[in-house]
């Protein structure tokens, strides 16, 4: 019996150990052993890849957003898995819910990265994210319909606090503003604006002006009033005095023009407001240096939060019904029940998840190289990204990238025996 | 003990909170999903927009332009030969690994479940162990290795995805056959039954709900897969390395990327869809048992 159990142990294990050991066994102990030497591997340098290694401005840039990643996303995503796990048990279309949430766990982290490149687009006219967020911005702040337009000529003049404004001198004929600008795209004016019409003046203590679109196709004079170039409607405009004092806004009309009577004679200033130029909200850089990290954590949820949902959900429903209904017959309130009765219960499942998780954040790799544009890569650099770099794009760096292996490695050691005792455990029972 | 009006009246007044609490619990959840479920519908209204239009407005506004969205993309990707041929590699690669995991894990989990032998659980203990052991751990050695004995391509990233997922798939298949029950194992060996026939006979079909989790949950990891596809697969390019290499250009070239990250996640959402049972059978078997 004996004997023939050896033969059989051997035909039934022997495939799947040569393989193991062949491909896993093998190559952990030669990385080992490779991370002692040099990039071709034929100098042995002792432990220097390892000094380098912590030296590497881009290798500490890694090591610092590994730690960032370790420290935020478990936490998170677990908070997240329990509270939605706990709410969820509470109504009947449950499985519809985790089905939903599970999706991005199911398709490649490299993907969910792009998706989430595509949501993230920094002008809030392309990027959902930021959309989103400009809606309660633009309450407190809107955008001038004439952005980034500029006076035409050295007549006006953009004030410090982002209005444009013209000299003008009301003389004994009245006096003529010419209100100038360029830099406006013809989609920016309204559907009835019409060509410009060069104003002239109306006699003693009369202003009259216009504002409009100094260009037009082919050649033109800044400062004049050409045929074809186009009123700008509806624009208030604010006169000045030498005091500083606005006496008068007028709105520019379909032509552009504008008058203003009842005036002393001497020098004035029509100004267009601020409100007409200033710029849109432009975004927040979800994509940028600083904050893609944040960004590629928040994906991260995405993508981890069904997982965290389904295990500490399982785990949630094979809890005895009895302390949780002999806790609410006591009166405890729902919180209560939630903070001493569910989480301590769920605590085995709590930590193996977490446990998951601190392994996914460090093996973080795909959603990094998905989610990061070419420039930005850099800035969210991960040791498993940075070892992958360093010893197959590129320089080939490979006594380094095994030293970054091993490295990863050590960091994911307690967890390896957090699982070992775990499983002991488990065994004994 | 409370008297009985009092205890009525509390429980007309907690009915009522419960019933609030339960219209929030509600509300609550459908935001969540409603949050989850954007960017699967981002990425797919990208996928039916011609490409000018991304670099003029967002995604969304197509709610309203419903006219301008088209199959084209998908119609240019299907007709594109280094897709289909992307396709057909991460098909090939993903049926071959699973295949040999599952018949590899299996058997190897059954004599560690059922016929004794010296160093049993030490061994079982290292491939428990084993589960942690980061890829990378891994990729340069196997690199020179493969390069010696000229495997590339498709065979090279199987045997390697194969190595990697073993310990896992031998976990799993091990602690579901133990819990199998011995005693129609013991019958049947008393009866003259080889283990190869107890295992092909009792053990398999008994252990299906476990192969199966295993067959959905290595098809999907190694389509999914980018890291090993990047090191060993050369010329032989999955779906995961035609996406990657068309990142560089991404806005002018969203209408190749968009419909490719839709097509390619398609398979494994098939499958988890229609085998989700066990697929989160799988899920648990790993992490709680």
């Amino acid at each position: 019996m004996k004997g023939s159990n050896r033969g059989w142990v051997l035909l039934f294990l022997l495939p799947a150990l040569i393989v193991i050991g062949a491909l896993v066994v093998y190559p952990v102990l030669a990385t080992i052993w490779r991370s002692l030497f040099d990039r071709i591997g034929t100098e042995f340098v002792g432990l220097d890849n390892y000094r380098r290694m912590l030296e590497l401005t881009r290798m500490r840039r890694a090591i610092f957003n590994s730690f960032i990643w370790v420290a935020v996303f478990p936490i998170a995503v677990t908070t997240i898995g329990l509270v939605l796990a706990v709410l969820s048990e509470k109504v009947g279309w449950r499985t519809a819910f985790r089905l939903i949430l599970f999706v991005p766990a199911a398709i490649a982290a490299l993907s969910s990265g792009i998706i989430w490149r595509i949501m993230y687009q920094t002008e809030p006219s392309r990027g959902v994210v930021n959309a989103a967020i400009s809606v309660p911005m633009s309450m407190f702040s809107s955008q001038g319909k004439f952005a980034g337009a500029a006076p035409s000529y050295d007549g006006g003049e953009e004030e410090a606090d982002g209005s444009i404004s013209f000299a003008v001198d009301v003389g004994g004929e009245g006096g003529v503003a010419y209100l100038g600008l360029v830099r406006i795209p013809l989609s920016a004016l309204p559907d009835d604006a019409v060509e410009a019409r060069d104003p002239q003046p109306l006699g003693p203590g009369t202003l009259s002006g216009v504002v409009w679109r100094d260009t037009r196709a082919g050649e033109d004079v800044r400062g004049a009033v050409d045929p074809e170039e186009m009123g700008i409607p509806r624009v208030p405009v604010r006169i000045i005095d030498p005091e500083g004092t606005v006496v008068d806004t007028v709105e520019s009309g379909v032509d552009g023009t504008f008058e203003v009577t009842g005036l002393d004679p001497g020098p004035y200033r029509a100004a267009i407001p601020t409100s007409q130029f200033s710029s849109a909200w432009g975004g927040i850089p979800w994509l940028g240096s600083d904050l893609i990290t944040l960004s590629a954590i928040i994906a991260g949820i995405w993508i981890w939060g069904g997982f965290a949902l389904i295990v500490i959900g399982a785990g949630l429903a094979a809890l005895p019904r009895e302390t949780l209904e002999a806790a609410r017959v006591d009166g405890a309130t729902e919180w209560q029940v939630f903070r001493r009765v569910t989480v301590p219960q769920l605590t085995p499942v709590l930590g193996v998840v977490f446990v998951s998780l601190t392994i996914g954040a460090l093996k973080m790799f795909d959603l990094i190289l998905g989610i990061a544009p070419g420039s930005v890569q850099a800035d969210a650099n991960v040791i498993a990204l940075e070892m992958w770099r360093t010893s197959f794009s590129g320089l080939g760096e490979r006594g380094l990238g095994s030293a970054i292996a091993v490295f990863l490695f050590v960091m994911i050691i307690p967890v390896l025996a957090f699982n070992i005792r775990r499983f002991k455990l488990q065994e004994g029972q | 003990m409370t008297a009985p009006p009092e205890t009525a009246r509390k429980s007309i007044v907690s009915r009522l909170t419960a019933l609030i609490a339960k219209g929030s619990v509600q509300i609550t959840l459908i935001v969540v999903a409603f949050f989850w479920l954007v960017p699967d519908l981002g990425l797919l209204i990208t996928s039916l927009r011609p490409v000018q239009r991304y670099a003029e407005s967002g995604w969304w506004t197509a709610v309203t332009t419903p006219g301008e969205l088209t199959l084209q993309n998908y119609a240019n990707l299907l007709s594109d030969s280094a897709l289909i041929s992307s396709f057909t590699t991460t098909v090939v690669i993903a049926v071959a690994n699973t295949v040999l995991v599952v018949i590899l894990a299996a058997m190897a989990g059954y004599a560690l479940a059922w016929i004794p032998f010296k160093g049993r659980d030490a061994l079982f203990l290292v491939i428990v162990g084993m589960l942690v052991v980061p890829l990378q751990m891994a990729l340069i050695p196997a690199f020179q290795v493969f390069g010696l004995v000229g495997l590339r391509g498709i065979p090279a990233v199987v045997f390697f995805h194969t190595a990697f997922g073993l310990p896992f798939a031998v976990f799993l298949m091990r602690n579901y056959f133990a819990s199998l029950p011995g005693s129609l194992l013991e019958s049947a060996r008393m009866d003259g039954a080889s283990e190869w026939r107890i295992f092909t006979r009792i053990v398999l079909p008994l252990g299906f709900p476990a192969l199966a989790s295993l067959t959905i949950f290595q098809f999907t990891w190694t389509w999914n897969d980018l890291l090993v596809a990047l090191v060993f697969a050369g010329d032989q390019r999955p779906l995961t390395l035609f996406l990657r290499d068309r990142l560089n250009q991404f806005s002018s070239g969203i209408d190749v990327i968009a419909p490719g990250v839709f097509l390619s996640a398609i398979v494994p959402l098939i499958i988890f869809f229609a085998f989700q049972r066990y697929f989160e059978a799988g899920l648990l078997g790993g992490s709680v048992k």
